[in-house]
């Protein structure tokens, strides 16, 4: 430090104005914007403000409603056109919803990829870790306002497809659901889609790249359905049955009680398996994110 | 104030900051300087916590980068262009930063201003020049209004206006009394800047000293003379004691300040002059010198053929 000399004549003279500034044992500018510590709320608004702010997010979510909603009601029409009054006896009328939101999963898993790993592709993670230096909070913040998003955005849409749907399919002998019924098809399919995006964030995160990243989420979306279509030899049928009853398609269908098959998965268990998974994603995620270099 | 000590990253076998000890004090504009690759970027980042070094420590008054409970008003950096979304707006790139450190939305419009960003506030940052980017990082690490500002290579890209812009501001920063550490890897730049004087060679220190001192130990200074009356002014210099180098032609060089000198002795014995102008060696010239030494150093035959090879390999690029 000796060899500090302020060689310009201007900064002696400059010098008074931010020595009586009062800076401890590290002198020198003092700001009159007041210093803030920093908290997850902090964080969050942040991101709250980045989620929305581009036009990926309006994109991937009206893409999601158009599907979920235009799927649903299209299902529910097509199956009313052509059931008399004893057609679903007895069947769950929710359970149409299904196919829009499989479709529309992955536009959740692109938004959730999208979240991580567009920051990588153009440099804003650096911006981000400056302005937020722990890297734990950084992770938290992004999770808990994509999955907040996605869980409401599905929420209303499956909630609005349910309500049509079941007034749609009043006159074909389909039960009254329970509001069990109503629970799982709203509320816990919405749970899981939005953990299947938070998966797809995580991923994002460690892969650090979107398009890698979306391939492989829509990978484990579908590639286990179909890889167990085409095991017909007997041999390899416990193999099969497993990727069929585990297959994610399959345990969505589980909140509508029409899963592919008898054993395998049933009631909340798909809940708990995609919370578990995602829950020791996150951990990786964090340990990656905490060791890595930006 | 930004303190490093042994300062060191490795990446592989390859050592881009090797062992890097200097503190960037307030109230002065200090450069870093150092040719392409010579680990600027990266000492820069290992400040901000991006980085984590291999080995040694770096503080930001006293702290390190992660435990700052409030980071933006501490130091702003500008790290690269590109550290934007490029489909976020300017205004909203600065507010989710200002959002995060807890500062009034109101500083977003003061930086946007004291860039001139203002009337693109709105607009998509990918659509942005190189150097509409530069600003808008620039206005990133003012947000704050911080103590301390870091600039990686600030003028790239900026049209002359914006450079004599950014120069005025970087002085005018530390003269409030703040510590401005800036990189570049030009030294005509950092002439026109800097007070004080980082520089690194292969991640190695080269030189901490004050640009005065810099100025005065490294530009070799000289008059250069042509006279018709070649072999005369020859004996009046030797007379006088002066030493005269044969440059190219038929000029002579004179080293040191001794235009007046010269003069006088050429009137006093009748003697025409064709020239006689004092002239500077660059400071560019002073800093490739003292690069290349650096390089040499690592040529030279050591134990380890990691080191040697990439001398090497770095004189022949």
């Amino acid at each position: 430090m000796s060899t500090h000399q302020p060689p310009m004549p201007q900064a002696p003279a400059a010098a008074p104005h931010w020595q009586a500034a009062p800076g401890g044992p590290y002198p020198g500018y003092t700001s009159p914007i007041p210093i803030v510590r920093t908290h997850l709320g902090h964080a969050l608004a942040s991101e709250w403000t980045k989620i929305k702010s581009v036009r990926s997010t309006m994109w991937t979510l009206g893409v999601f409603t158009v599907l979920v909603v235009g799927i649903g009601l299209m299902a529910g029409a097509l199956v009313e056109s052509h059931s008399d009054s004893e057609s679903l006896s007895g069947e769950n009328p929710l359970s149409f919803g299904f196919f829009g939101l499989l479709l529309g999963s992955i536009c959740i898993i692109t938004l959730g990829v999208l979240t991580t790993a567009s920051e990588y592709g153009t440099g804003m993670i650096r911006t981000t870790m400056t302005a937020c230096p722990s890297r734990a909070r950084v992770l938290a913040a992004k999770s808990i306002v994509f999955f907040t998003v996605a869980f409401v955005v599905t929420l209303l849409t499956s909630g609005f497809v349910a309500m049509v749907q079941v007034s749609m399919l009043e006159n074909t002998g389909a039960r009254t659901p329970s509001g069990s019924d109503w629970f799982k098809a709203t509320v816990g399919i919405s749970l899981y889609i939005a953990l299947l995006g938070l998966l797809s964030l995580l991923i994002g995160s460690v892969i650090r790249h979107s398009a890698g990243a979306i391939t492989i989420m829509i990978g484990v979306l579908l590639a286990p359905l179909v890889l167990a279509l085409f095991m017909a030899t007997e041999s390899l049928s416990n193999v099969r049955d497993w990727l069929f009853e585990y297959s994610i398609p399959n345990q969505l269908s589980v909140f509508y009680a029409n899963s592919l098959s008898e054993s395998g998965p049933s009631g909340w268990d798909p809940l708990w398996i995609i919370l578990g998974l995602t829950a020791a994603v996150y951990a990786g995620a964090y340990a990656l994110l905490h060791s890595r270099d930006v | 104030m930004i303190e490093l000590e042994g300062l060191t990253k490795r990446y592989g076998d390859k050592v881009a900051v090797d062992n890097l000890t200097f503190s960037v004090g307030p109230g002065l504009v200090t450069g870093f300087l150092g040719p392409n690759g010579a680990g600027k970027s990266t000492t820069m980042r290992m400040i901000l916590g991006l980085d984590h070094p291999t080995a040694g420590d770096v503080r930001i008054d006293g702290r390190h980068y992660d435990r700052l409970k409030d980071p933006l008003t501490c130091i702003g950096a500008l790290l690269d262009a590109k550290g934007v979304h490029g489909g976020r707006s300017a205004y909203n790139h600065l507010l989710c930063l200002a959002q995060s450190n807890g500062i009034p939305r109101s500083r977003v419009a003061q930086v946007l201003e004291t860039v001139g960003l203002t009337a693109v506030a709105r607009k998509k940052a990918k659509g942005f020049s190189l150097g509409m980017g530069q600003r808008l990082g620039i206005a990133g690490a003012l947000l704050g209004d911080p103590r301390i500002l870091m600039f990686d290579e600030p003028v790239n890209g900026l049209d002359p206006e914006g450079i004599h812009w950014i120069r005025t501001l970087m002085k005018s920063l530390a003269a409030q009394g703040r510590t401005v550490f800036v990189s570049s890897h030009l030294m005509s730049e950092m002439a026109l800047t800097a007070d004080h004087l980082v520089v690194i060679g292969q991640g190695r220190l080269l030189a901490d000293t004050s640009m005065a001192d810099f100025i005065q130990a490294n530009s070799r200074s000289y008059v250069r003379i042509r006279c018709p009356q070649r072999e005369r002014l020859l004996d009046v210099l030797h007379q006088a004691g002066i030493t005269v180098v044969e440059a190219g032609g038929e000029a002579l060089e004179v080293a040191g300040g001794k235009a007046e000198q010269i003069g006088e002795l050429a009137a006093r014995y009748g003697l025409v002059l064709h020239e006689l102008s004092p002239r500077q060696a660059s400071l560019e010239e002073a800093f490739m010198q003292l690069t290349a030494e650096a390089v040499e150093y690592h040529a030279q035959p050591g134990p380890g053929p990691g080191p040697q090879d990439w001398g090497a390999g770095w004189k022949g690029a």
